[in-house]
């Protein structure tokens, strides 16, 4: 049995067509959805499929449906995050433009199973050509009366809108995105108020990540028991796992939740590129804690890793070898929190920057002997002490890279 | 802005903003084709898009200089934007960025004094699994050494 959800049929010529993804049985779960289920009942699926975000926070899926008030005199809205922003990352990227049917007919039985009428996909600015696939998708679905009013036949209507960002990392955070969908800077919200009950120009607003909306399709045509069973019972389904950095094949693979890193790396990923060995892991996007060479034998899953100490995010797995230097590494990480802070909280703005001056200063041979020191304490000041998450990301996977790589790091001051 | 281009954008934003239920959250897409048409987003430009949307030209500013994409200066015809994100890092982008400038003669945020060329870094452009990546435009190229980036740039018109 093929236990992939997402990426089963990728291989076939034409996937992004209706007529091709139709003639494998797409579209089915939106007719069995649409005609045999009540809203309620969908959502009960997914609740009991375990579905968890698959954007980074892993939050679950079907609760986050259910916090949607029905009682509001309001419209309701359903934004697609396809952001991608996350570094390590491009899953998304993937499922979009080789199946963008799968993540319509996904985003189509939410909305029904939320009394949504109106999506949008809010994908980043880059990602063009994948915009412009989307595009093609739903102007194939609109004809073939999977969008728009009365959709086969029902009295429910759904209609999906690309929204394309313009080169902003905090533009992923969900209420950033809502402010950067309204036409704003790209500030987060404080919550609460959540986005559930005031989101999208105020209105009642489910947020989803584009491999969470994908997974739908096939929990409520094969049952969230066997979803379940395709991952583990608090977390199910697959994980598309992107691997990137100094292995021999990078790409993406789709396994179950719960697959072991050292597998996911070694076997999947072909393992270390020639000659080099492996150094330190980041398992779940740049925002993930790191780990070394001797703390790969875990389960790949939200639990296992926030054990570790570390978290899945977004599984995207980037690979260090023993040649890079951990400064280059912290650089890299320094340089892109203090460029995508979006400078609305202080600690995190100056923050990310003070740590971004002395990493390269650190790097041009001029580092002072309480740097490291210096940086942990700037890092401490940072987490927890932002309105979004951003702060957070910044500051982990620093702190776990000062700390477990301190001794090579304080090498590279001239007289520590 | 050509009267005629002034015209096709003023039918283009009023068909993306009726796909919003507020006017003024059509901003970024309308961006976007304007900067098509344009290039980049000047004075000019701003007053346009916020006279066009029903907006203070001070949101418009606003938003212009948050986003990296929106371009306050032109470029030349080839933006060539080096992805200098970990991935990208790990398999060569700082020995690629060195060997473009060089070849160019230019530095990061420069233009070649023939207008072919802007060289811009950039964060991670979600194609990791290509490192190291580099963005023309708006096409990707992937798994870059010298070579590759040679031939690329010869093929460009």
């Amino acid at each position: 049995m093929d236990e992939k959800v997402l990426t089963r049929h990728f291989g076939v010529e034409g996937l992004f067509r209706i007529e091709v993804y139709r003639g494998l049985g797409g579209y089915k779960a939106v007719e069995k959805a649409l005609k045999e289920m009540s809203p309620s009942a969908v959502l009960e699926e997914v609740k009991k499929a375990s579905l968890r975000g698959r954007g980074g926070a892993g939050f679950p899926a079907g609760m986050k449906w259910g916090f949607v008030p029905q009682n509001v005199p309001k419209p309701r809205y359903l934004c697609v995050n396809a952001d991608e922003g996350e570094p390590g990352t491009f899953k998304d990227r993937y499922i979009m433009s080789h199946n963008p049917h799968l993540l319509l007919e996904g985003t189509i039985i939410a909305s029904y199973a939320v009394g949504i009428r109106s999506a949008f996909i809010y994908i980043r600015g880059e990602y063009e050509a994948v915009a412009l696939r989307l595009e093609a998708a739903i102007a194939e679905a609109y004809k073939a009366g999977y969008l728009g009013d009365k959709i086969l036949g029902t009295d429910f209507g759904l209609d999906v809108v690309v929204h394309r960002g313009a080169g902003a990392y905090i533009c992923g955070e969900e209420t950033a995105l809502l402010e950067s969908l309204e036409g704003k800077r790209g500030h987060p919200r404080l919550k609460p108020p959540f986005p559930a009950s005031v989101g999208l120009f105020q209105c009642p607003t489910v947020i989803n990540n584009v491999e969470t909306l994908s997974n739908v399709p096939s929990i409520v045509q094969e049952g969230a028991d066997a979803f379940i069973k395709k991952g583990l019972p608090k977390d199910g389904g697959t994980r598309v796992f992107g691997v990137s950095g100094m292995v021999k094949r990078p790409g993406i693979y789709e396994l179950p939740l719960g697959t072991k890193l050292r597998t996911i790396i070694f076997d999947h990923a072909g393992g270390m590129k020639d000659g080099k060995e492996l150094k330190a892991v980041i398992p779940g996007g740049m925002s993930a804690p790191i780990l070394t060479a001797d703390e790969i034998d875990l389960a790949m899953d939200f639990d296992s890793l926030a054990g570790a100490g570390s978290m899945l995010g977004s599984a995207a797995v980037i690979v260090i070898d023993k040649e890079t230097s951990t400064l280059d590494v912290l650089k890299a990480v320094a340089k892109f929190y203090s460029h995508e802070s979006c400078g609305q909280c202080t600690p995190c703005r100056i923050g990310t920057s003070w740590i971004h001056k002395i990493v390269k200063r650190l790097a041009g041979g001029e580092g002072e002997p309480d740097d490291i020191d210096t940086i942990i304490r700037l890092a401490g000041n940072i987490k927890g002490k932002t309105l979004c998450p951003l702060g957070d990301a910044a500051a982990l996977p620093i702190l776990s890279i000062c700390r477990k790589f301190r001794s090579e790091l304080e090498g590279y001051i001239p007289h520590a | 802005m050509s009267p005629e281009t002034s015209a096709l954008l003023r039918r283009r934003i009023e068909e993306t903003a009726a796909r919003y239920p507020k006017k003024g959250a059509a901003l970024l897409p309308v961006l976007h084709l304007v900067q098509q048409e344009t290039g980049c987003i000047s004075v000019e430009e701003e007053k346009f898009v916020a006279q066009a949307l029903g907006l203070k030209p001070m949101k418009v500013r606003e938003v212009v200089t948050f986003y990296t994409m929106f371009l306050r200066r032109p470029v030349g015809k080839y933006h060539l934007q080096v992805c200098s994100n970990l991935s990208c890092i790990l398999l060569g982008a700082g020995p690629l960025l060195e060997y473009l400038q060089k070849k160019l003669g230019v530095g990061v945020g420069e233009t070649t004094s023939d207008g072919r060329f802007t060289l811009s870094v950039v964060e991670c452009l979600g194609a990791c699994e290509q490192a190291p990546c580099v963005m023309v435009n708006f096409d990707y190229y992937g798994q870059l050494d010298r070579e590759k980036i040679d031939r690329i740039l010869e093929g460009l018109e």
